[in-house]
């Protein structure tokens, strides 16, 4: 069961859709432009009636896992329940439909739920003020590096490194690089923690920043941050929070006193803005005062009640986002905090971690658990126990999707081999993570009885396993110039081309 | 307390399960000193609660209709059609995450090739990638590319480039080591030309020309276009652009005070190794059913980390089935419609304005489509004296250049009906 695509369902006699017509008097454009200005033929645009593009649509959603109809065990990326009130108010006339060049007096509402929103988020991580500018969690980290390298040089210290652990995610040294940094690599002890003895060796006068997240990404927390915040800071480096296993410790403890100066949040992780699909999130980012004056502009100031926009920041890293970022996310994420409150939100993290244990305890005896327990939010398993049998971490992926799961995240982090990374989160009822156990134990049992049929594996979905090779090798011939076919793209088929000139 | 599923009994069943005595038990690798006692924010509130208090901040901003906005400057009010909220609703797409397990992702997967192979068509280049998260970044984006590219160190901002898209580029830029610079000739160090059509006052430029320059120069030409505007324009694959970028809120999507809106990129096909991004291909299964995977997922940061050619991962997957749908409800013909009819009442409009006393072109020499510049007495007075009467009027741009004092943009879409000129005129007449 597979859906055409829309070009393949385009029929050119179709009419356009009935729009307004101009009824006012006025040049056409080819009246008034030079002709090399215009375009030379129509876009290829597909031409579909609307009752076919919504069944398109619907068909396309119907292929689709998500979290209102599927656990979504992914680690790292707390796929948790996405409050429809959430979309009810970002939906409010009020918010969606601000211009965002209207005078500020116009738009006082926003900015105080926007002030509002940072008072908020100081209050969960512990620090002093928070830019709402980045538009997602990498964009938010690397605007984090950005202000770490300002703070640097302004003190005309020079520092060219920052460390990130291997077990990071890939984000982390991406930004890192691409703020100018070099990327050194620190490495895991055999408890899954951060070694000491290697950040000690790693350290130097060149050191501007750890990038660091706590629980790190085995799920556990790094019991010595005090002492690695008081390595980092006494060589005059940063400590960096990377905000995707806050959901791990709301009301518990905070990044921010643990020493950490620069902290980024993932909006639509731990405060239940949706995925989409693939974004849009927003990356909010939170600094200690010896970091504030670099903040990017505009930041929003409240005095006396009256709200508005500071541009006059004069060692500010400037702007890294048109506008100010990512407003309908920004009302989702307040909406959660309103409804939460401190109370909910700190039972949230405790429901968090109390359901990642109770799942590790029910696989505990199936899969291998490279790291001792407890763990905080999520748990790093291993299928390596299952590779004598030919089946693998992908296997039991594939195998989960057959039963109506999503598959945790695997192979991540890097330091263990064959990784299946569960992330519950505290919106599934135990009944769920009892049947989720239950499949892992199928799953297991059938890597020894039946290896091949987890091969074979997803067989109910709609399309089976894809041959990646294969499509990896057809665009290396399109880009080469060997074949016509784009494979990233719809192509009319050569014959068809020549729509009529306009 | 809302959204938590455990009851009190769950939670003691689990902990007995887990073999512990309390919560406490499993925090115990937390030192002592960081635990807190609670958070320092309010209890919840009832979702009654919540939601009044929302329409309160909500009722504290003014809302100018759509007929009567002629303000743009990057943002546009356009005729959405019912079927993109229809879609975008949908929790099959909205709840998804990023399409990691293809097989059971085919539905966002199949919506982002679609909308990458829109963007191409549109463009009239090769490959677009799934989306960025608005114009600035993706302007910025394209110029690490170039310089990736050809290895060199500045980039060329060639006229009236919307000015918090060049901020975003020099923010960007001064992390790799780029320089930005304003204006003057393409030479040996320029990695790439960038100008906007039409440009942030709503005006044409030569994009040919520009384009030539670029190349001879051995710099790239990056066009950074209004996706609409590509209706009537000649795309940037005509003209031989190397990569085209620009903002797609105009595509299906509400203004919401800037944002989340989305950005997209597309180039030629020697340049697509260096695209920033997710990327979605056709792939076959063992029956030889297509599906869609990602692909060419050795550029990004999970698997290249410190050299990949970006370090986005989230980006703006459900704005970009958004554009799709809106795209593809319009087809060629109606993007065309919407396109000539903002023109049509655009230049009716300007000619009104111009014909009022001491309001005059501010470049007379220049096309526009439906955003353009005049130059007028007291701007300001104008503008607040607009806004009493209901209307939000154009841009003040002397905010960002200082030459341009006493110049308003103002901007004219197929939403702006012929009554809603007459209103405009006759509040200025007032």
């Amino acid at each position: 069961m597979t859906e055409p695509l829309s070009f393949e369902l385009s029929r050119p006699s179709v009419d356009p859709p009935r729009l307004p017509e101009a009824d006012v008097a006025g040049p056409n454009p080819s009246d008034v432009l030079p002709r090399e200005a215009l375009r030379s033929r129509p876009p290829g645009l597909p031409r579909l009636s609307e009752p076919e593009i919504m069944r398109h649509y619907s068909r396309m959603a119907s292929l689709n896992y998500s979290i209102s109809e599927n656990f979504y065990p992914l680690g790292s990326c707390t796929m948790k329940y996405n409050p429809v009130l959430n979309e009810a108010a970002a939906a409010l006339p009020g918010f969606a439909g601000l211009h965002p060049y209207q005078d500020e007096d116009t738009v006082q509402g926003a900015l105080e739920l926007m002030w509002r929103l940072e008072q908020a988020l100081c209050a969960i991580v512990g620090v002093d003020r928070v830019t709402l500018q980045p538009a997602a969690g990498a964009h938010g980290e690397w605007t984090a590096l950005r202000m770490i390298a300002a703070f640097h040089h302004s003190r005309k210290d020079v520092r060219t490194e920052v460390l990130v652990p291997d077990s990071a995610h890939g984000t982390n040294p991406a930004s890192a690089a691409l703020s100018g940094f070099q990327v050194v690599e620190v490495k895991s002890g055999p408890d899954g923690r951060i070694s000491l003895a290697d950040l000690e060796s790693k350290l130097t006068p060149h050191t501007a920043a750890l990038m660091l997240t706590n629980p790190n990404t085995l799920g556990l927390f790094e019991r010595e941050i005090l002492d690695i915040a008081e390595m980092v800071h006494a060589t005059g480096a940063m400590l960096y929070y990377d905000g995707a296993n806050l959901n791990a410790f709301m009301g518990i403890c905070r990044p921010g006193d643990m020493g950490f100066d620069a902290v980024h949040m993932n909006l639509h992780k731990t405060f239940t803005t949706p995925h989409g699909g693939g974004g849009p999130g927003a990356g909010p980012v939170g600094v200690k005062a010896e970091l504030v004056p670099f903040l990017p502009a505009p930041t929003v100031e409240r005095t006396n009640g009256h709200l508005a926009l500071d541009y006059k920041r004069p060692q500010s890293i400037g702007r890294v986002r048109s506008f100010y970022g990512n407003f309908g996310m920004l009302v989702r994420a307040y909406t959660y905090i309103l409804a939460m409150g401190g109370d909910g939100l700190s039972q949230a993290s405790q429901d968090a971690v109390l359901s990642a244990n109770y799942l590790r305890k029910l696989v505990e005896g199936d899969l291998e658990m490279p790291h001792d327990g407890p763990c905080m939010h999520e748990f790093v398993a291993s299928a390596h126990n299952l590779n004598e049998n030919g089946v693998r971490a992908l296997d039991v992926a594939k195998a989960l999707l057959d039963r109506q799961f999503y598959a945790p995240t695997v192979y991540f982090p890097l330091v263990v081999p064959e990784a299946i990374m569960v992330e519950p989160t505290e919106t599934e009822s135990k009944a769920t993570l009892d049947s989720f156990a239950l499949a892992i134990k199928e799953i297991v049992a059938q890597a020894r009885t039946d290896p091949q049929g987890l091969h074979d594996e997803p067989k109910n979905l709609p399309v089976g396993r894809l041959d990646e090779v294969t499509a990896a090798r057809r665009i290396n011939a399109y880009l080469q110039g060997q074949s016509e076919d784009p494979i990233l793209r719809w192509k009319a088929p050569s014959a068809s081309t020549s729509e009529k000139a306009c | 307390m809302p959204y938590l599923v455990h009851s009190p009994e769950d939670r003691s069943t689990m902990l007995e399960t887990i073999g512990v005595r309390a919560m406490n038990d499993l925090l115990v690798d937390i030192p002592q000193s960081l635990r807190l006692d609670s958070l320092q924010l309010p209890d919840g509130l009832s979702e009654f609660e919540t939601m009044a208090q929302l329409s309160t901040l909500a009722a504290r901003n003014r809302v100018y209709p759509d007929r009567l906005t002629f303000r743009g400057g990057g943002v546009y009010r356009r005729f959405i059609p019912a079927a993109v909220a229809a879609v975008t609703s949908k929790p099959e797409f909205y709840t998804a995450y990023t399409p990691y397990q293809a097989e059971a992702s085919q539905g966002t997967l199949q919506a982002i090739f679609e909308y990458q192979s829109l963007i191409a068509e549109l463009t009239a280049l090769d490959v677009s990638n799934a989306s960025l998260y608005d114009g600035a970044t993706a302007v910025a984006e394209a110029a690490m590319m170039a310089h990736v590219h050809n290895g060199r160190n500045e980039v060329l901002v060639s006229g009236y480039v919307h000015p918090e898209y060049v901020q975003v580029l020099r923010a960007f830029g001064e992390g790799r080591g780029i320089k930005v610079r304003k204006d003057g000739e393409p030479n040996k160090k320029t990695a790439a030309v960038i100008f906007q059509q039409p440009d942030f006052l709503g005006l044409l430029v030569d994009p040919r020309a520009l384009t030539a320059a670029a190349h001879d120069a051995g710099a790239l030409a990056i066009a950074c276009v209004d996706p609409i505007s590509l209706a009537i324009l000649a795309p940037p694959g005509e003209y031989g652009a190397d990569i085209a970028v620009g903002e797609g809120q105009q595509l299906g999507l509400a203004p919401s005070f800037g944002g989340p809106h989305v950005g997209f990129i597309a180039c030629r096909k020697e340049l697509v190794r260096k695209l920033p991004g997710r990327l979605v291909g056709t792939a076959h299964d063992a029956q030889g059913r297509r599906g869609f995977v990602l692909a060419l997922a050795a550029r990004e940061q999970h698997i290249r980390r410190e050299k990949a050619t970006s370090n986005i991962c989230t980006n703006h997957s459900l704005c970009a089935l958004a554009a799709a749908v809106y795209l593809t409800y319009m087809g060629p013909y109606g993007l065309r419609q919407v396109a000539e009819v903002s023109f049509k009442r655009a230049h009716n409009l300007a000619e009104r304005l111009t014909a009022l006393p001491g309001w005059e072109p501010a470049f007379p020499e220049r096309q526009f489509l439906n955003e353009f510049p005049v130059r007028l007495p007291k701007a300001q007075t104008v503008v607040r004296k607009l806004a009493r009467k209901g209307i939000l009027g154009g841009l003040d741009v002397s905010r960002w250049f200082r030459e341009l004092k006493g110049v308003l943009t103002f901007t004219c879409t197929e939403v702006n009906d012929p009554r809603a000129l007459d209103e405009l005129l006759e509040a200025l007449a007032s």
